[in-house]
């Protein structure tokens, strides 16, 4: 038998782990030309935001990408140890958690000045970096347009009984809820969600609930308005047969979701998270919203929505404080209702 | 503390030493954690909240689930693996030397890979039933190889007795077959509900809830929350209890061959022309478990074309997913050393323990050990948080159990007398194990490494809960595009995992025959 070269089998491993130990490191490391993303938002989006940051100045950009709210809270969790610079996410109630929990710094007034105030909470602590309309998203040969629900709370009626679904464990669902909560109240929110538990099925996301509903199973679905007018500007494989529904008129199904951005108190980095999210609100960051694939409204600086998007203005949102969406109630009124 | 002292009392050679004890320990003590961490939950959340977390008409449907799942899966799993290893083994079924490896083949396939391909062959498949069929199509092959192991190797003499005694096909199955693939349908059986409890992909893409994807769920919303704990209990009872049902059907019966000689092949049986059906079944089957998964896969790539094959992207993935894998097998085969030593060599009740207590660690789903490890490093390591040893941590605890048999079965072979050899020639301890027990023992390490690499390189829950900043290993990767829909780019790191599975199935399928002494 050959015999084994022990000395350089234990080399070549000592040499394996201090390269991944070296790699891992590098993640954390203090480097000034360096920050950690929290990015609950889109990969492509982010990554297309942080590419060009790395572009213009060079600071290398980490992402971890995770759920609003799973970040939210393991934010929370983490507190002041945490090795996260900038937080970023898809909706507001995640926002409102950290915020509430003292971690978010003051952000600099440029960025605050972006942005207008309808699109930021007033307390400064984070802001509006992107915006999503609420849609009812129904396949045509199964509802026609004079059986279409009048109120989001009328899915919630015996109609409407396993006719819908939605991305019950996702984040951009439970913000529509906390919408719901912070309009209409708790007693409200916790009657709808129990005759959603009884009319709707859960699907793990928006895409897979709009690729449900064109496949007519079931006749509709209550996502974000992007998702479609990607799929359209794409193959329509998975929105061909369907169309949006706005509710307008100030329903909660005409909710508005704020993606928001915020630099952490914990941070060592305070300047460059700063810089970063001034980018992103500023006009190269907000122009990748309009001329880049997501199709989510741009909010700052004055820059246009993608031209093949209804103006903003023209959905009749609800007013709603995003500082006063509540995510944790929403997820105890979910697991009350059996959806968790 | 009496297992120590015996153990440190008699230093014979071969024995544990206190070096391996200690690192045992360890790793006992390790194991505990998790199950440490469920019931710490329940005393700090209150008996009365736990209570409202745990008695909800969600969790019963969870249950239902669950059970439904498990009830429906394993028996077929069983009729199938012992069906499909009985006409291989045992009928002149044409091209039989090969319907072996092909059975052992979609254990290369990771179960939610399997759920992505039958998906999108069939995109309305949800519910119950959709997670039946692919975790049977995921995972009868842990009933196949044991099953077919067992039937290569019993004496056909008893088998023919019987027929002479007048018994009917049949009734020989029944009587005399059936109770020598008791072990092989056990153990095999309670792997497969084992998994089916851990399972987390292949579920939610056909949106079928079960405790595991609903515990994701709550972490998803709330972050390590009490009602995420809760359920991780819940789940931890049902694995508990498996465990109890398997040890008590198991029983202590034996069945081993007496008498001398060799024992002869057995006769197989002649199927005539009741083999063209039988060889549509196993056409039907090969094509379900692995025909669907393979076209899909073939398909999406076809479709996506070059442009998904992003190769910074993917080498990046595959670097990192190598890294881990490779590290934590190492890690992984080198902590089950000190285990394995202590089982083979000891009898002490430390030695009990720690079969025990591996026993339990390995029912335990990723989720649970991977909720348990944010949760406390995050209060009480802080340090450790979110680093790559934690991962590895978390990777060596989830596949102690996989590594050890392999490990445990090449130290039981190592011959005592040429350690007390190499002593007496003046050898040290440590020298005689790296010259003689190691050199003897590495075959089967090595076969516990590749094992536990694979397990690794295709691992998701625990490692999206635990992994570092920036890690995107295969199994991630592939998990964010296919939750995207994106089942083009999807489909080249689906492929990347079949074929580095590939090999170490290879190695499982020729194992099991050696263990059948063929």
């Amino acid at each position: 038998m050959k015999p084994v070269r022990w000395k350089s089998l234990a080399a070549g491993l000592t040499v394996a782990v201090a390269a991944l130990s070296l790699s891992a490191c590098s993640n954390s490391s203090d480097d000034a030309n360096e920050i950690t993303v929290y990015n609950a938002q889109h990969e492509s989006l982010t990554k297309e935001w942080a590419d060009a940051f790395t572009e213009q100045t060079g600071i290398k950009v980490t992402l971890r990408q995770g759920g609003d709210t799973a970040l939210g809270n393991q934010l929370v969790a983490e507190g002041a140890a945490s090795p996260a610079d900038v937080f970023l996410t898809e909706n507001s109630p995640a926002m409102a958690l950290v915020e509430n929990a003292g971690l978010f710094a003051d952000l600099d007034k440029q960025t605050l000045d972006q942005v207008p105030a309808q699109y930021r909470p007033s307390t400064g602590k984070w802001t509006g970096i992107a915006a999503r309309s609420t849609v009812f998203v129904y396949n045509k040969n199964k509802v026609p347009a004079d059986q279409l629900p009048a109120s989001l709370l009328d899915l919630a009626q015996p109609q409407w009984k396993g006719r819908w679904g939605a991305g019950v464990s996702g984040a951009d669902f439970q913000a529509i809820v906390a919408g719901l909560l912070a309009l209409k109240g708790e007693d409200v929110t916790r009657a709808w969600l129990k005759g959603m538990k009884e009319n709707a099925a859960a699907f793990p996301n928006n895409v897979a609930t709009m690729k449900a509903v064109n496949s007519a199973s079931p006749d509709g679905g209550v996502i974000y308005h992007y998702y479609w007018y990607r799929d359209q500007a794409n193959t329509k494989e998975s929105s061909a047969d369907t169309a949006l529904h706005y509710f307008k008129n100030q329903d909660p199904g005409a909710f508005v979701s704020i993606s928001g951005g915020g630099v952490l108190k914990s941070s060592k980095k305070q300047e460059t998270a700063q810089k970063f999210l001034a980018f992103i609100t500023g006009k190269a960051g907000q122009e990748v919203l309009r001329d880049g694939t997501s199709m989510e409204y741009p909010v700052a600086s004055d820059v246009a929505a993608n031209p093949a998007l209804p103006p903003l203005a023209d959905l009749k949102a609800p007013a709603v404080d995003p500082s006063e969406l509540d995510a944790k109630k929403v997820t105890a009124l979910m697991t009350e209702a059996g959806l968790l | 503390m009496v297992a120590l002292r015996t153990v440190v009392a008699a230093p014979r050679i071969g024995r544990p030493g206190p070096l391996v004890t200690i690192v045992a320990l360890l790793l006992v003590a390790a194991t505990f954690v998790p199950l440490g961490y469920i019931v710490s939950t329940v005393f700090s959340t209150g008996l009365d909240q736990t209570a409202e977390l745990v008695f909800r008409p969600r969790v019963g449907e969870l249950l239902r689930n669950t059970v439904g799942l498990v009830v429906c899966t394993v028996p077929i799993c069983v009729v199938l693996g012992v069906g499909l290893a009985w006409v291989v083994e045992r009928t002149d079924v044409p091209g039989k030397s090969w319907w072996g490896p092909v059975f052992a083949a979609p254990l290369a396939v990771p179960a939610f890979v399997n759920s992505y391909a039958w998906v999108s062959a069939f995109p309305t498949m949800h519910g119950l039933w959709a997670g039946v069929v692919i975790a049977t199509m995921s995972y009868f092959p842990l009933v196949y190889l044991p099953a077919a192991a067992t039937l290569r190797r019993p004496d056909p003499a008893v088998e023919e007795s019987a027929r002479a005694l007048g018994s009917g096909p049949v009734a020989v199955f029944a009587r005399i077959v059936l109770p020598q693939l008791r072990l092989a349908i056990l153990g095999g059986g309670l792997l497969i509900a084992l998994h089916l409890l851990a399972e987390y992909g292949a579920f939610v893409m056909v949106r079928f809830d079960t405790f595991t994807t609903a515990i994701f769920e709550q972490y998803q919303s709330s972050f390590a929350g009490a009602a995420g704990s809760m359920l991780a209990g819940v789940l931890v009872l049902c694995c508990l209890a498996l465990l109890a049902a398997e040890a008590t059907l198991r029983g202590r019966a034996h069945y081993a061959r007496i008498g001398g000689g060799a024992p002869r092949a057995a006769t197989r049986i002649q199927l005539g022309i009741g083999a063209i059906p039988v060889l549509a079944g196993l056409v039907a089957v090969t094509a379900a478990a692995l025909g669907v998964p393979l076209w899909t896969i073939g398909r999406w790539l076809r479709i996506g074309g070059a442009a998904v094959w992003d190769f910074t992207e993917i080498g990046m993935s595959l670097a990192q997913t190598v890294g881990l894998a490779l590290t934590a097998a190492l890690l992984t085969t080198l902590c089950a050393f000190p285990v394995a030593w202590i089982a083979v060599r000891s009898t002490s009740a430390f030695a009990r323990i720690i079969e025990g207590a591996n026993y339990i660690t390995s029912s335990l789903p990723g989720i649970v050990i991977a909720l348990a490890m944010v949760t406390v490093t995050i209060r009480w390591a802080p340090p450790l948080y979110q680093t790559v040893s934690m991962v590895i941590a978390a990777y060596v605890l989830l596949f102690l159990p996989r590594a050890l048999v392999g490990v445990r079965a090449g130290l039981a072979q190592v011959p005592v007398g040429l350690e007390e050899a190499s002593r007496a020639l003046g050898k040290s301890g440590p020298a005689t194990f790296f010259l003689v027990t190691l050199r003897l023992t590495a075959p089967a390490a090595a076969a516990a490494a590749a094992l536990v690499f694979v397990a690794v390189a295709t691992e998701l829950t625990a490692t999206l809960l635990l992994a570092p900043n920036g890690t995107r290993t295969l199994a991630m990767r592939f998990w964010a595009l296919s939750g995207e829909l994106d089942y083009a780019a999807a489909a080249p790191y689906a492929l990347i995992m079949i074929v580095a599975a590939v090999p170490v199935t290879y190695l499982l399928f020729t194992h099991s025959r050696k263990a059948a002494g063929i």
